[in-house]
């Protein structure tokens, strides 16, 4: 009898909840595996995806996506051994989990601490809510890959938002290999979307998209292009978020900045009546 | 001009006469080849279109459109508003062609007429008992006289599918007749429901019954059924208009309508056009999309080529 020969994994893009190989039918050999080489058109499918899933996503309720987020982690704990395996080490799979059921906890409360009743010279009521800003472009940290990536991630869906998000070009199996954990999450397909491939060619297209609302520079180590990058940003005034510095401890306390960035702020007015 | 040729015009003409005749004509048709139509079309979808002949199909392409609203909620103001965005489809880059018509129901015409007046888009009515046809005879030509009237200078027409596909050519031919003769001067653009023809070898018979009573363009949908445009269905329309000017010299238009909501849709139609019937129809006076959506994925994409950026909707009108 023959020996068995081994299934090895294709590894592929994310978008719009499928696992879709690059339409330039690229691949580049990274971490002893064959990954996809994203092109433009894959960033202008992404973004045409994370869109068309914004109105369920951020319609949902605050609660559901907290839930959603929450399971995630579930999801991550059972799969452990599997990121271990591509190079994380376990502190880093402890710490990506634990920020998933961080950030599901805020998700029903960020809008009580930045929202409220505003005091006001009249007999209205004035509520300010925070919403989403809509799409996200996301460039991944370079490393730590699975924990870098997972506090990119999840500070800006929790909010409602979705998100195309660049992986790092030279550690992209844990991206892939989220991505297979987030389709088995009930996350909708869309909110989150995964490149991987070159920088110099997705980031300057969604950096420059006019339906990208916000992006996220933080795994963008080079200074001239994080520079070009905000250029093309202001073009329809994205919120940025500008890269992290090198020496930044992805395992300390990671704040809120993150949310609140890729927020917009409602404000009503409403007569009090008497 | 052979003398075959000569008595195969006169031949067609006489067809309208008897319900036999027309029949036996129709009925001898060559049928469809369902698989190779499908696979024909799809084919022609493959094609590679990309920059200059890419730029030069989405301003063919916008020259083409149909600006179509038919909504029972359709107010003057949301038609006029309409008819100024087909006078000027992208604002913000005059070289930007107007599209080829706007096409409302009878009731806003003269709204839209106001709007139109001396600029060269053409303005299309919906009628007789749009998208039904189901009503008598004399409503339905008192509804495209009032179009005309009323400054409609085309007109859309439904046939009635029930007479059709019970059998009763005839009836279906006289009516197209009558509503032509009502249009006046006004073009008439037949709308065959392909939707609801079940099979090819009715779009191939509803095609040549509507262009032998007179039709100056054959639509195919109304947008009002599951099923509108599909490529396959258009391109048997679009090899029934060839045949048809190789019979008896006279060219008739093609609209494929509803469904066609991405430039890439719309540049696989323009494919199966110059593959098809050639380069002659290739114009606005002969091919047309009916749509709505697809206006602004057209602009969006004349955008891209001309700013090398991804254009968003929000910089586009909703409408």
């Amino acid at each position: 009898m023959s020996e068995r020969v081994a299934v090895r994994k294709t590894y592929k893009l994310f978008i719009g909840g499928k696992f879709p190989r690059s339409e330039s039918g690229r691949s580049y050999l990274v971490q002893d595996s064959n990954v996809s080489l994203a092109s433009r058109k894959d960033a202008r499918d992404a973004v045409v995806a994370a869109r068309a899933a914004v109105k369920g996503w951020a319609g949902a309720t605050a609660y559901n996506r907290g839930q959603i987020l929450y399971r995630v982690a579930e999801m991550l704990e059972g799969r452990r051994d599997q990121f271990v395996a591509l190079g994380a080490s376990a502190a880093e799979v402890d710490a990506a989990i634990d920020r998933w059921v961080w950030y599901a906890g805020w998700s029903d409360k960020l809008p009580q601490v930045y929202g409220g009743a505003n005091p006001v010279a009249g007999p209205y009521f004035n509520l300010s809510a925070p919403e989403p800003t809509g799409v996200v472009a996301v460039v991944a940290p370079e490393s730590p890959a699975l924990l870098g990536l997972v506090s990119v991630i999840a500070p800006a869906i929790v909010t409602g938002n979705t998100v195309v998000v660049a992986a790092s070009p030279s550690a992209p199996l844990a991206a892939v290999t989220l991505a297979e954990v987030l389709a088995t999450s009930d996350l909708p397909g869309g909110v989150v979307n995964i490149l991987t491939g070159r920088l110099s060619e997705t980031v300057p297209t969604l950096a420059a998209h006019m339906d990208v609302n916000a992006i996220d520079l933080t795994g963008v180590a080079d200074a001239e292009l994080a520079a070009e990058l905000e250029v093309k940003a202001a073009e329809n005034l994205k919120r940025v978020l500008r890269p992290a510095p090198a020496d930044n401890d992805w395992y300390a306390d990671p704040g809120v900045t993150r949310m609140t960035t890729l927020l917009e702020t409602k404000t009503v007015w409403h007569p009090k009546g008497v | 001009m052979t003398a075959t040729a000569t008595s195969a015009r006169s031949d067609l003409s006489e067809l309208g006469r008897s319900e036999t005749a027309l029949r036996t004509f129709l009925h001898g048709l060559p049928g469809v080849d369902q698989v190779g139509a499908e696979q024909r079309a799809a084919q022609l979808g493959t094609r590679s279109i990309k920059t200059t002949a890419k730029a030069q199909a989405i301003d063919l392409a916008i020259r083409m459109v149909d600006l179509t609203t038919l909504e029972g909620a359709d107010t003057p103001g949301k038609v006029r508003a309409l008819a100024a965005k087909a006078l000027r489809p992208d604002p913000a880059d005059p070289s930007c062609p107007h599209v080829g018509a706007v096409c409302v129901y009878p009731a806003m015409v003269p709204h839209v007429a106001e709007v139109l007046r001396g600029s060269g888009v053409h303005l299309a009515s919906v009628a007789t008992a749009f998208p039904s046809g189901q009503a008598p005879l004399e409503i339905k030509l008192a509804d495209t006289r009032a179009a005309v009237a009323a400054g409609a200078d085309e007109i859309d027409m439904v046939i009635n599918r029930g007479a059709f596909l019970a059998g009763r050519y005839k009836e279906v031919y006289d009516e197209i007749v009558a509503t032509k003769e009502a249009c006046g001067d006004a073009h008439l653009k037949v709308i065959l429901e392909t939707g609801e023809l079940a099979t090819y070898d009715n779009v191939r018979r509803a095609s040549w019954l509507a262009m032998l009573a007179g039709g100056d363009f054959i639509k195919t949908s109304t947008g009002k059924v599951p099923v509108a445009a599909t490529p396959p269905v258009t391109l048997v329309m679009l090899e029934a208009v060839r045949d048809f000017r190789a019979a008896t010299g006279r060219q008739v238009g093609v609209k494929p309508a509803g469904g066609i909501k991405t430039t890439k849709d719309a540049i696989k139609y323009l494919v199966m056009v110059n593959e098809t019937v050639g380069p002659d129809w290739l114009d606005p006076d002969w091919f047309r999309f009916g749509a709505s959506s697809l206006l602004n994925d057209l602009l969006m994409q004349r955008t891209k080529l001309t700013t090398g950026v991804y254009a968003g909707p929000d910089y586009f009108t909703l409408d």
